[in-house]
């Protein structure tokens, strides 16, 4: 089972229209490690992470995912080892029930009824939502939706769990429980986000973005705290390491 | 009505469907099936039919009782939707001046006759489909359907126009708001506006459907939507269906009001 790799080499993508998204990407991630990306707005992120699951192939260079290239064909066993959780709830939960919609992955994985059913109660019940199993999408609050799109992905079980902003638009309580649940995930997990005090409790390592380049790769907690490499991005020190307004030193 | 108005009444119909009664347990095929049957019967009666309508009234009624379904809810919807029959109708009378005896010594224009036709079709066919949504939910229709061999992509595209509906009218709700509290009283400059909304909405509505089409793909979507759900097609079921097209058949071919005229003047005389 140590065999959960994601490599990047060299990626580049060019959109459709030109743009050129990613311009020569690399990295490694290894087994059980928690890596948060951050960058300013339009820097790539959300490009990145569409690679990781094969939604979007790279114009060049290569995508590795334990032990698979990232082909056009091996997209489908991929994405059986990559689960992704996208940014807004609405676009990840589209079935009409709670259970229907963490039913939907395994029932596309081919497991039989019962074995479904066992994955979407222990998947509800990580995310502490069993309660929310036959509700329709529509009629939950951004917090449990946000819960639900988790136990989802979660319901597959991946390898490598990958989430766009998993708190944004969460209360703070809402916010410390998706904190905690990423916690107790044990597998690799990759978190793009703009909450900096949220990668700081949940990621080991942090990569920067900028314009399509990895500009910094490191400890969290040291590249979290350099706030001229942050400043640089558009971005600013995570909260919990700046100052009290008001008492001395606000920022250095 | 208002739009915000239009919104909550759909969210109640979903409500409903979430009751316990008779009626919501019985298959979805079931009740599917037999609406099938009561519109189709409806449906194929002349244009000049009435009176021989009114005993399928009767079947709504039942319905709507036995699930539990707030009678004036679903006769509010129904006059909500009727300007369309209204207007489907509106000109019979004038371009169909024969006389119809409908009593002794009564008579009426034929136009008005068929007119009268069109309004109490349109409400038995809408207040059974209102109906029939209140006690078996959308997604139970459409795994009805699925299971009665429809297409699964006709299927799957029922089931996300209605999981979109909501998010697509919030969506619009918070862009008619936004129009609103900057037009100060003007409603928003008129049709321009609301042509550059309606753009707006439909090139969200596209990314927004890219990106659920992403979140499929992720999930291993391969053309059909899977469900779970196994319902059994009990007994109950079949009795309600051979029932339900008994009360049709007979409401159908045998004039029901006039064999009640009989029996009472046979009674009476």
């Amino acid at each position: 089972m140590s065999h959960h790799l994601l490599e990047f080499k060299d990626v580049r993508f060019r959109y459709p229209d030109g743009t050129e998204a990613l311009k020569g990407v690399s990295f490694l991630i290894t087994h059980g490690e928690s890596v948060g990306i951050v960058g300013a707005n339009g820097a790539g992120k959300s490009t990145l992470l569409l690679h990781m699951n094969g939604h979007l192939l790279p114009t060049s260079g290569a995508v590795t995912v334990g032990e698979v290239p990232l082909r056009k064909e091996t997209r489908k066993e991929i994405r059986g080892k990559v689960g992704v959780v996208f940014q807004n709830p609405d676009d990840q939960l589209f079935m009409p029930t709670v259970f229907d919609d963490v039913a939907f992955g395994p029932l596309n994985l081919g497991l039989p009824p019962d074995r479904v059913r066992e994955r979407v109660y222990e998947a509800l019940r990580q995310v502490n939502a069993l309660a929310l199993v036959d509700k329709p999408p529509h009629h939950l609050s951004g917090g449990q939706k946000s819960a639900v799109a988790i136990a989802t992905v979660m319901a597959m079980k991946p390898d490598i769990l990958v989430m766009d902003e998993p708190a944004a638009s969460l209360d703070p309580k809402s916010r410390r429980s998706v904190i905690h649940l990423l916690n107790s995930f044990a597998h690799s997990k990759i978190v793009a986000s703009h909450d900096l005090d949220l990668i700081l409790d949940v990621c080991v390592r942090c990569l920067v973005i900028r314009d399509g380049a990895i500009v910094a790769d490191g400890p969290a907690p040291e590249i979290l705290s350099d706030a001229m490499l942050l400043a640089e991005n558009n971005l600013e020190l995570p909260l919990t390491l700046q100052g009290r307004p008001g008492k001395e030193g606000t920022r250095q | 009505m208002s739009f915000e108005a239009a919104y909550s009444g759909i969210g109640r119909l979903d409500r409903l469907s979430y009751r316990d009664t008779v009626v919501h347990r019985l298959d979805p095929r079931a009740k599917v099936v037999a609406t099938m049957l009561f519109a189709v019967g409806v449906v194929s009666f002349p244009r000049y039919e009435v009176l021989s309508l009114l005993p399928f009234f009767l079947f709504p009624v039942l319905i709507g009782a036995l699930g539990d379904i707030p009678a004036g809810f679903i006769a509010r919807k129904v006059v909500a939707v009727s300007p369309f029959a209204v207007f489907v109708g509106i000109f019979n009378p004038l371009f169909d001046p024969g006389v119809v005896a409908i009593a002794p010594g009564v008579s009426v224009s034929a136009g008005w006759v068929s007119f009268a036709s069109i309004l109490v079709k349109f409400a038995l066919t809408i207040s059974a489909a209102l109906l029939l949504i209140a006690t078996t939910s959308f997604p139970g229709i459409c795994r009805g359907l699925r299971r009665l061999g429809f297409p699964a992509l006709f299927v799957s595209q029922l089931l996300f126009l209605y999981r979109y509906l909501f998010v697509l009218m919030e969506e619009a709700m918070r862009v008619a708001r936004a129009r609103d509290m900057r037009s100060f009283g003007k409603n928003g400059a008129g049709v321009r506006v609301f042509v550059r909304i309606v753009g707006t909405l439909f090139l969200r509505t596209v990314e927004r459907a890219e990106r659920i089409y992403g979140a499929m793909l992720a999930r291993g979507f391969r053309g059909d939507v899977p469900s779970m759900r196994t319902e059994t097609f009990r007994p109950s079921d079949a009795f309600f269906v051979l029932a339900a097209g008994c009360f049709f058949a007979v409401c159908r071919f045998v004039p029901v009001p006039q064999v009640i005229g009989r029996l009472v003047r046979g009674v009476v005389g």
